[in-house]
């Protein structure tokens, strides 16, 4: 924690005191399209908004006319095309900049159709003119608390770990909540000057069911008097540093211990100040500023609790300048909270708090494109993180630098669903290995992820080679992500809870924000070239086995076609139901199997398509889930149309599935990495792993697995489950009673959905191909993870 | 009002007595009893009362009980809070020429000074206007004083017992609140006093209780503000706690705690908050240097909160009418005081008052959300907090009505702040 607040304050603390020059590429991006904007204007803080677009390329896939294949050798042509997509932009600075910034926003709008600017907060109405002249736009002022609420809502549904509980001495500070499909009711206590308690029970209802005047400004107001300090930042300094003993009067001061019969600890406070009741004796400002800051957080955190229960509501959001991202007032809100309600419930802060009223307001001026109706993803490679601006730690940074904080959100091309068979979504937590928490597997996963940096910059290159400046821009890239890995190191919390799911996320924002759509594009082609020609080959090599010895090559086939040593990986495996699954395979087959794939090339193409042939064979129906758009070297849906193509000329099995539908290619839901992140699939590549999450469906929860090779490089998928997911996917599960799910894949995902359990049969196969990964599961390297479940009996694993 | 209920022991009292509260059953009436045949002062007294006042035998033998079960004489309770000791003293009335003159000269001279005096030391007071005459407990009448004195002068106190010879009366101390745990050894090894240490919050409730059943004359002992909305119209008016349960009782001293009670045995405690009577003299004396509650109270008395807190109207230029927050609703306590001009601008005497304001809606606002928890809508407050504090009562009471639509009834009791101090005399007459 120590050292959060160090990140970038060097280089900007002597520069920004009189003028500040804002630099386009980094703040008030993509001014030029941008419309409908929003304004809030709190006592030191201005949170902007607006809407515009951005264009970025899209990596996408065409088979070639087959009449003109001399055209080329290639198997299907790859091209780039622009693509336009929403965005939202949120951006805090100090209000001392709210000038420059108008000025620097005006010179920027270029084509505009706006003429509104909707405000909202205590200083609206103070800068209305100003913005008025400056913007040339009409400022519409709109209610705080509905856009604090409005705000709330959008940020519980669209961003996941948006709310986390403050636990000071854990190991980690962050403990993120999933988040809950059904984000209603709730309570929200707003912590401004004064203190608003308002229950919220649908998107549009919501009631201030409560309040009190001692809040933050009784905070900034009281201890200013007391202790002639006159920022409020630097108030809550000297109360980290205070010893509140030694100005309240304890139990144990009135009792000379604890007040047993009650069950009061003698460290209780009995009365606030209590002891300052004397002419006397003098005290000083950090023992007042802290004995203050109880009184207040313990008096708000009382009434709150008081409101919860009157209302029986167990879920409390703590918002409001008093709380913003300051650890010490989170600390004392939580501390009480569990006092008085004897842990019953927890308080709850929220990462984007400070731009609740942005939002809302920028919501309400945007009622008529009804973004509501949209889901929206955070993007990483455009918004800060929690507490890019520490005030606590070096306040006097914050002072000066003025710090821009920044949110951007991309609207995603489909909407998520929740998942109509999903039993308890709010149980399902996708990465269980939260590595805000394990700092060992943190420290791994981010050397590796800096390690394999290199080989991704240079494979970025290389997917445009007819483009000069790719050069240019991958470094951009390699700055930029290199930037947001060291940043994680010192705030793993930033952007929720770090898992190597958001670390990849994070990767494929920062390339595209470079305009690498798809770096891997060509090294799929020719790997998917290569595997397809050793199809037929393959196939035939397997009926000539006989069928006892074909399911075992078949699964052999799926865990490890590349890996060379596979012979000296001996039975029993490190987790073996091969005989259960053997048996199970004599009997009756399957209904319907739910394939998810991953890699592309020899993966796809000589692994799952034979074991997919072998089901058809049997009269079970396959549904094969492949990832919408591109990421990494995983086989998109369009890939994998063209290559069941191809594959379904060279095999008449394929081929009759296909016309008999009785072989689906489905999309995950997941249409570019970047955006489906939150609820679909999420890709990972990793120092020569790649650990790509497959989305699965089903009844239940999720599962993922696969492992698998590319061709130079081991590759390492898996795939995590998120409760929500593709409508089709879904529907297609549903109506043809899918009642085995196969997942490959290996990598974190194995090991943090563990103990994750389907409803339906489950086949899981994967090769630990990561030493520390292999370590930690109590393995060696290569050891291979086959585990069949049924719905009775749990994951072995 | 006076007699209504609280007597249970008939058989133990006689016709023309006063009846008191007693014991609840007559297993609870030994321990202290078994010392009396060491009493000088006490057994005359019951046998001359005992004498001219029973024909019979079987009278008889009910008045030899009754004394024996009296406690010799004095009979003090104490309650020693966090900022306060509050002493309750019976001053026996009826005390004939016999006893007088078997009366040690101890006793005596500790009778007379307190009941001469009106303060003691450079800080204890007698609260005259509080004083109960004619009172009849246990069979014998006379007056309670009600004293009280800051809990860092208990060294002064303890010494004047010891000067006093206070030890060499064999009798015993019946004390409650924090105070009683904190300072026992001292009281043992500067006054030679053991302690008969008691719940405060039993005492509280006990001493409540008992002293709303005896007062009949002069004014009521409980009372309420009619029309607390309107500062013109509001008056204090005398209030009748029949049938006083459930009731919500808060107890401000320099903390507060807030009692759920039943029945005379059957309560709970809700919950509490640290921003009480202590707050508030604790942030007064930080801000405007002085060093009493009565010039905190008198500052406060004639200072503007409105200087120091943000209202609503500050805010929104009038009513908040989106959530139904009138204009002069208190949104920021001491709000204003973020601005540097602001606090430039206002006097001690403002800031007196906001500090007043605050803590006391502070404590309504959490009194109310309890009652609506506890589903009870008669709420009493002690406390020394309210100790002539008109400013603080008629704000509560204007508090509880306004926010719960005229549903909850702030109630206020003479004897504000010495119901611990009863409910431990108490317990040294009728040990429960």
């Amino acid at each position: 924690m120590a050292e959060c607040g160090r990140v970038d304050s060097s280089t900007s603390r002597h520069t920004m005191d009189k003028s500040i020059t804002l630099p386009p590429d980094e703040i008030f991006r993509n001014l030029e399209n941008a419309k409908r904007f929003a304004i809030d204007i709190g006592g030191s803080l201005t949170k902007l908004a607006y809407y515009s677009t951005v264009q970025h390329k899209v990596a996408k896939v065409r088979s070639f006319d087959h009449t003109a294949k001399a055209a080329s050798d290639k198997l299907y042509e790859i091209s780039v095309q622009e693509e336009v997509t929403a965005r939202l932009h949120f951006i805090k600075f100090e209000n001392a900049y709210i000038e420059t910034c108008l000025d620097f926003i005006k010179d920027h709008l270029v084509n505009t159709e706006t003429k509104v600017i909707k405000a909202t907060g205590g200083g609206a109405h103070k800068f209305k003119e100003l913005i008025e002249k400056k913007l040339g736009l009409k400022v519409d002022k709109e209610d705080e608390m509905t856009c604090l609420i409005k705000g709330c809502n959008f940020v519980l549904r669209n961003i996941p770990h948006e709310a986390f509980v403050y636990a000071k001495h854990a190991d980690s500070e962050f403990r993120f909540q999933t988040t809950h499909p059904d984000i209603f009711p709730y309570l929200l206590v707003n912590i401004g000057s004064g203190v608003s308690i308002v229950k919220v029970e649908s998107e549009d209802k919501f009631e201030r069911i409560g309040g009190s005047s001692i809040g933050g400004g009784t905070f900034w107001g009281l201890g200013a008097l007391l202790t002639k300090t006159k920022r409020f930042d630097e108030l809550l300094q000297l109360a980290s540093k205070g010893q509140h003993t030694s100005v309240d009067m304890l139990v144990k001061d009135i009792y000379g211990g604890s007040y047993g019969s009650l069950g009061l600890t003698g460290d209780l406070i009995a009365s606030s100040f209590g002891k300052s009741a004397t002419a006397e004796k003098e005290f000083s400002k950090e023992d007042m500023a802290k004995s203050l800051l109880h009184m207040i957080s313990n008096d708000i955190g009382q009434l709150a609790c008081l409101y919860a229960k009157l209302h029986n509501l167990s879920r409390v959001y703590f918002g409001g300048f008093f709380i913003r991202g300051h650890p010490v007032t989170m600390h004392t809100i939580t501390y009480s909270i569990n006092f008085f309600t004897k842990g019953e419930v927890q308080a709850l802060f929220l990462r984007h708090e400070g731009y609740l009223g942005a939002i809302g307001a920028f919501l309400k001026g945007a009622e008529e494109d009804n973004p509501n109706q949209y889901s929206w993803g955070e993007n990483y490679a455009g918004s800060s993180g929690l507490m890019s601006v520490s005030p606590d730690m070096n306040p006097m940074q914050r002072a000066r630098s003025g710090t821009f904080d920044m949110l951007e959100m991309d609207r995603l091309e489909r909407q998520l669903v929740n998942l109509p068979l999903l039993q308890d979504p709010s149980s399902y937590i996708p990465d269980t290995v939260d590595l805000t928490e394990d700092a060992l597997a943190r420290e791994y996963w981010l050397y590796c992820f800096e390690e394999a940096l290199d080989g991704v910059v240079k494979r970025a290159v290389a997917s445009q080679p007819d483009m000069p400046e790719a050069a240019e821009r991958a470094e951009k890239f390699r700055q930029k992500y290199r930037h947001k890995l060291q940043t994680l190191r010192h705030q793993p919390f930033a952007y929720g809870s770090l898992t190597v799911r958001s670390l990849l996320d994070t990767r494929e924002h920062c390339l595209n924000e470079f305009n690498f759509p798809d770096p891997y594009s060509k090294i799929k082609q020719r790997e998917n070239d290569v595997a397809l020609r050793y199809y037929q080959k393959a196939v035939k090599s397997l009926e000539k086995l006989s069928w006892e010895e074909r399911q075992f090559a078949l699964v052999r086939g799926v865990l490890a076609v590349e890996l060379k040593h596979f012979y000296l990986v001996k039975r029993p495996w490190l987790v073996d139901c091969y005989d259960q699954w053997f048996e199970r395979i004599k009997g009756p087959p399957h209904k319907c199997a739910l394939f998810f794939v991953d890699n592309s090339g020899v993966d796809i193409i000589l692994g799952v398509m034979p074991f997919v042939r072998e089901l058809l064979s049997r009269g079970t129906e396959v549904v094969l889930a492949s990832n919408s758009g591109p990421a990494l070297n995983d086989v998109t849906n369009g890939e994998l149309q063209i290559l069941t193509e191809k594959i379904a000329a060279m095999d008449s099995v394929i081929q009759a599935g296909l016309k008999e539908d009785r072989l689906t290619l489905v999309q995950s839901g997941s249409s570019s990495p970047c955006l489906d992140l939150r609820f679909g699939l999420l890709i990972i590549l990793i120092y020569g792993f790649a650990l790509i999450p497959m989305m699965f469906l089903g009844i239940m929860h999720h599962l993922f697995i696969v492992v698998k090779k590319s061709l130079g490089a081991s590759v390492t998928f898996s795939f995590v489950f998120s409760s929500r997911l593709d409508k089709v996917l879904a529907t297609v599960v549903r109506e043809r009673k899918t009642d085995l799910v196969i997942i490959e894949g290996m990598g974190r995902a194995i090991h943090t959905n563990y103990y994750a359990m389907l409803s339906c049969e489950s086949l899981k196969m994967a090769v630990i191909k990561n030493s520390w990964l292999a370590d930690r599961l109590g393995g060696k390297l290569f050891s291979v993870v086959f585990n069949h479940a049924t719905r009775t009996n749990k994951l072995r694993m | 009002m006076a007699f209504n209920g609280h007597q249970r022991d008939d058989d133990i009292i006689d016709e023309d007595e006063t009846p008191t509260k007693q014991p609840r059953s007559s297993k609870e009436m030994p321990g202290l009893c078994r010392n009396e045949p060491n009493n000088e002062a006490a057994a005359p007294a019951g046998r001359a009362t005992t004498d001219r006042r029973t024909s019979n035998s079987t009278a008889r033998h009910r008045k030899d009980s009754l004394k024996k079960s009296r406690p010799p004489f004095p009979w003090f309770g104490m309650d020693i809070g966090g900022t306060l000791v509050k002493l309750v003293y019976f001053e026996p009335k009826d005390i004939t020429a016999e006893e007088e003159q078997e009366e040690v000269e101890n006793l005596k001279s500790i009778r007379r000074y307190l009941t001469s005096n009106t303060a003691y030391g450079k800080t204890g007071i007698r609260d005259v206007h509080l004083e109960l005459q004619d009172l009849t407990l246990c069979g014998r009448t006379g007056n309670l004083h009600f004293i009280r004195f800051p809990t860092h002068d208990l060294p002064a106190f303890l010494q004047m017992g010891r000067n006093k010879h206070f030890s060499s009366l064999h009798t015993t101390l019946c004390a409650t609140g924090g105070g009683a745990y904190k300072f026992e050894s001292d009281f043992r090894t500067m006054a030679d006093l053991e302690l008969h240490k008691l719940d405060e919050l039993d005492c509280l409730i006990r001493g409540v209780l008992y002293i709303d059943s005896v007062v009949s004359s002069g004014p009521s002992e409980c009372y309420y503000f009619e029309n607390p909305t309107d500062p013109d119209r509001c008056v204090q008016r005398p209030y009748t706690l029949e049938n006083p349960y459930p009731l919500l009782l808060v107890n401000i001293g320099s903390g507060v705690s807030i009692l759920a009670v039943y029945s005379e045995n059957n309560y709970k405690r809700v919950t509490g908050t640290s921003l009480g009577g202590g707050t508030f003299l604790g942030l007064c004396c930080l801000l405007t240097g002085c060093s009493t509650f009565e010039e905190a109270l008198e500052m406060a008395s004639q200072g503007e909160s409105t200087r120091v807190d943000k209202l609503v109207r500050d805010i929104y230029g009038g009513d908040y009418e989106r959530f139904g927050l009138p204009g002069w609703a208190v949104a920021s306590s001491f709000g204003n005081m973020m601005s540097k001009e602001k606090r430039e601008s206002v006097s001690k005497e403002d800031l007196a008052r906001a500090t007043l304001v605050t803590i006391t809606n502070n404590i309504g606002s959490i009194t109310r959300m309890c009652a609506l928890n506890e589903n009870i809508e008669r709420v009493v407050f002690v406390g020394n907090f309210l100790r002539v504090n008109t400013l603080s009562m008629k704000l509560l009471a204007y508090a509880m009505d306004y926010w719960s639509k005229g549903q909850l009834k702030a109630l206020f009791l003479q004897h504000e702040g010495y119901f611990g101090a009863v409910g431990a005399l108490l317990e040294l007459l009728h040990p429960s």
